[in-house]
């Protein structure tokens, strides 16, 4: 489908921008580094939206079924005959949503930081860093090889890291950044794990050959994966819950959630952009991606089901008692993404039981619309009144108005009120639950209720609550640049619901009708709707009430601001079981014996020279002495001994 | 004994005896002209053993050339006079010892080996002989080592001038 | 004059060359080292004579090493005054225990 080859210019323009900035920004792009990114990333984002276009609207589908388009092709490394790792594009109706997601909140935010880091030192690094994350993060949907996402999957990481820790002055970004690292870097040998296994197995790491070997019954493939065993677990769940590892590390499932929330040490725009709507969907890209093959393996689809219900609970009670505005959007970030995998989780594949699947798409469409508009408004919000403390914040939507009106938009439809576009999402993801399960079911509902307070605790505690006294910034509520994503992204959070996702992006390709049922929808709007009246009761205006419930509750409560200990548990086991147990005397081990044996032997070598080193005297004629000692003893040896 | 045999053993003696005395000299121009009184010696030995091409060749490169550049250049850096400093005493008797044992050792060798047939023939070595072999291009002739010490001697030459070559005072600071 | 023989004539040729490496070894002049390997040039002459008179004497190969053995010591010679020309620029002095920076 050699039409489609410019789509290869959609990744590579912002590597290029990359490239440029990184090597000559500092030098020769000081002031002009953020247009060159701006405008770069925009002919990358029309790309996409014209490949949208012509793969949704044209010629994507074959007999009302969308197709998966290999659109470009390289084979890189021949391992053998059958298994090579590929460079190729793969276009099917994910891939497509997400390269225009990815794009389009990149353009958003590379916009937003020119006025947010506008007197930044290293705004071109800043921008070569985003150009680069926002390459690999294309490569990464667009990828048509296992092997080929796994290595955008550590590039994406690697610029996540770059990102988080820029501001690397401060020791906790620096120690954000390399949580981070670590903890991923950890999910992700799970993932490499599962890929060989996975293509061990299946014999290849083509996407479209692997699904198609791994989901035919009858394939020899198939049995053999099937058969393999281990500890009673067959193989092919093995390799399924090892890449659900890989995923659930990116998209910080509990419990490798925890690098997230350390997370928002980066500059805002960052975590709009990276720890929001983009990087951390990665994981349930990539299970949607494997998603007929996970769909016949239940054991693996049952573990998804409940980490992402779990972390989504989980992380929504945490949210409802942070303080810091970025800490609260981060575990509602966690949670969000939980509905999208339990979503997966419930889903089947195929036709009217793929709506799981078609929600989760959803959802992943609409999340990524009002959750970077919530964090640029955060990042609006932080750079007028540098605090991001909603103990220190409040009153502040007459100084502040379209960052206000955005915010209540983008709370509004995270929260699931109709019209706004979380309500449709949610609406689909909840139904897929209860078609199938009804304890999922009820703790999707829970949560979000849960979500519709926490978000309206943290919008009433900026914006009403009690009024603080800022002194006037010459900036005012921000530059052109910053309201402008705003405003846009608050029309895109508005409108993003009546896109039809539910007739493009389905589990096999076919188009499913929406499904809006009053009476169904009823009871989830009401808990939202309830939510959001407690948080009106509790935090409209300044009063004793919420510390009164928070002593009520206790150490619930308590342990839910600590984020139920599991940093603390987790510093535990590296601190005090692995460094102890095995770090000391490995270190122990390192010391005396690897580098003691080393140093032996260079100890032993220098004492014997310093012993020998008079002999070489620096005397000519003693060397001539020595010399001719030598001629005589050979002759001897030669005319007495070896005749 | 008849009147070669004498001569012999004189040349010998004399030839060694300026060797020892040049090696041994505390005046470094004594020693040389020992050196000269061994090259003329062993010049009259070429003499002879008959080899009378070898013998005005020895007299003409060694006394003529080599004796007096070696003359020359004790002019260029002793002073005349000086005695030269006593080897170490150290150095002196382990050579001494190594070299006793050498001599004893290669004596012993050619005194134990049979050498052939010894061929009593005249040995008559005419000039006009050796100049067609040394130019000859035919088997055993020897034209090819004939031009490699032709190159060899013009290298040494270039060599000798660029070694002791006076570099510039400015040019010296630059290469060190 | 055949009297002699051979080992004769090796006696005085092997009492040279060790004569000359005794004053290679001690001498600490780098002139009067250059005399003593003159003299083992020379001794090899001898040797290379002596063996061709006696054991082949139809053949001329003994005078033509003798002779190319004659030039080659003479561009010896040029090339070693050169360098003790230079050796005396650079250190004042044509001792070579004076010049033993070359060591460990």
């Amino acid at each position: 489908m050699s039409h489609y080859s410019y789509i290869v210019f959609v990744p590579l323009l912002p590597l290029v921008t990359f490239l440029i900035l990184g090597l000559f920004g500092r030098k020769y792009f000081k002031i002009h580094s953020g247009s060159v990114g701006v405008v770069s990333l925009l002919i990358s984002t029309i790309l996409s939206f014209y490949t949208a276009y012509q793969y949704f609207f044209i010629d994507g589908k074959t007999n009302a079924v969308f197709q998966n388009i290999i659109a470009l092709k390289y084979t890189w490394l021949q391992f053998s005959p059958n298994v090579s790792i590929d460079m190729g594009i793969l276009l099917d109706p994910i891939s497509v949503m997400m390269i225009v997601i990815v794009s389009f909140i990149s353009l958003m935010v590379h916009i937003f930081s020119l006025g947010y880091m506008k007197g930044e030192e290293r705004l071109a690094t800043y921008y070569a860093f985003l150009s680069l994350f926002t390459f690999s993060m294309l490569g990464l949907v667009l990828s048509s090889n296992i092997f080929q996402i796994y290595m955008f999957w550590e590039l994406v990481g690697i610029s996540s890291f770059l990102l988080i820790g820029f501001f690397f002055e401060k020791p906790s970004a620096v120690a954000a950044s390399k949580k981070a690292f670590i903890v991923t870097r950890f999910a992700d040998f799970g993932f490499l794990v599962g890929i060989l296994i996975l293509a061990f197995y299946s014999g290849t790491l083509d996407f479209r050959r692997l699904i198609e070997r791994l989901t035919s019954v009858q394939s020899t493939e198939f049995i053999q994966i099937t058969s393999a065993t281990f500890l009673g677990v067959s193989m092919l769940t093995w390799g399924l819950i090892l890449v659900f590892i890989g995923g659930a590390g990116k998209s910080a499932m509990f419990p490798l959630h925890i690098w997230l929330p350390d997370a928002m040490e980066g500059p805002t725009p960052v975590s709009a952009l990276i720890h929001a709507a983009t990087m951390v969907v990665a994981g349930v890209y990539l299970v949607a991606r494997l998603f007929p093959v996970f769909s016949i393996d239940l054991t693996a689809l049952q573990i998804v089901t409940w980490v992402g219900s779990f972390s989504a609970l989980f992380a929504a009670v945490i949210a409802c008692t942070q303080t810091d505005i970025k800490r609260v959007l981060a575990f509602s970030t966690i949670s969000q993404i939980g509905f999208m995998m339990f979503s997966l989780g419930v889903s089947k594949y195929g036709g009217e039981n793929g709506l799981g699947f078609t929600g989760s798409m959803f959802h992943l469409f609409t999340h990524a619309f009002f959750k970077s508009l919530l964090f640029l408004g955060a990042g609006a919000v932080i750079h007028f009144a540098h605090s991001n403390d909603i103990k220190e914040l409040g009153g502040l939507r007459k100084l502040m108005p379209v960052t206000h009106i955005s915010f209540l938009i983008a709370c509004l439809a995270i929260a699931g009120i109709p019209p706004f576009s979380g309500f449709f999402s949610k609406e689909d993801i909840l139904l897929a639950t209860y078609q199938s399960n009804k304890l999922i079911y009820g703790i999707a509902v829970l949560t979000s209720g849960l979500t519709a307070f926490y978000m309206f605790r943290l919008y009433y505690s900026i914006f009403w609550n009690k009024e603080i006294r800022i002194q006037e910034t010459p900036h005012g509520e921000g530059t052109f640049s910053m309201k402008a994503p705003l405003i846009i992204l608050s029309i895109c959070t508005v409108l993003a619901g009546f896109v039809p996702i539910s007739s493009w992006v389905t589990s096999d390709g076919a188009p499913l009708k929406s499904h809006i049922n009053v009476g169904f929808s009823a009871f989830p709007v009401l808990m939202a709707a309830a939510g959001i009246l407690l948080a009106t009761y509790l935090y409209k205006t300044q009063n004793s009430r919420p510390q009164a419930i928070a002593s009520a509750l206790g150490s619930l409560y308590r342990a839910a601001y600590k984020k139920f200990y599991i940093d603390e548990v987790y510093l535990f086991i590296t601190k005090k079981i692995i460094f102890n147990g095995i770090g000391r005397p490995a270190a122990w081990i390192d010391k005396n014996i690897v580098d003691g044996f080393m140093n032996l032997l260079a100890t032993a070598t220098a004492k014997l020279s310093a012993m020998i080193k008079g002999l070489q005297s620096g005397k000519v004629q003693n060397y001539a002495l020595y010399f001719f000692g030598g001629i005589i003893g050979l002759a001897l040896l030669f005319i007495y001994v070896f005749k | 004994m008849n009147a070669s045999v004498i001569i012999f053993y004189i040349l010998s003696a004399f030839i060694l005896g300026a060797a020892l005395l040049a090696v041994t000299a505390r005046k470094i121009f004594r020693s040389a002209i020992f050196l000269l009184f061994t090259l003329i010696g062993t010049a009259a030995l070429f003499f002879w053993m008959g080899v009378e091409f070898v013998a005005a060749v020895q007299i003409i490169i060694y006394v003529g050339g080599i004796v007096v550049l070696i003359i020359f250049s004790i002019f260029l850096t002793q002073k005349s006079g000086d005695e030269m400093p006593k080897p170490l005493r150290k150095r002196s008797l382990f050579s001494i010892l190594a070299l006793v044992f050498g001599f004893a050792f290669a004596y012993q060798l050619i005194y134990e080996h049979e050498f052939g047939q010894i061929v009593h023939k005249s040995f008559d070595v005419k000039v006009t002989e050796i100049g067609t072999q040394m130019l000859s291009t035919k088997e055993y002739g020897f034209v090819l080592p004939f031009e490699v010490v032709s190159i060899l001697l013009l290298a040494s030459m270039i060599g000798c001038i660029v070694i002791a070559m006076k570099i510039k005072p400015t040019e010296e600071r630059e290469i060190q | 004059m055949n009297e002699i023989s051979i080992t004769h004539i090796l006696f005085v040729s092997t009492a040279l060359f060790f004569i000359g490496m005794y004053g290679l070894f001690t001498r600490r002049n780098m002139i009067t080292m250059l005399m003593a390997i003159e003299l083992i040039l020379n001794s090899v002459n001898i040797n290379f004579v002596a063996f061709n008179k006696y054991l082949y004497p139809d053949k001329l190969d003994g005078v033509f090493f003798a002779i190319f053995v004659i030039t080659i010591a003479a561009a010896e010679a040029a090339l070693a005054i050169a360098i003790i020309i230079n050796l005396y620029r650079s250190h004042d002095s044509i001792d070579v225990e004076d010049a033993s920076e070359l060591k460990y």
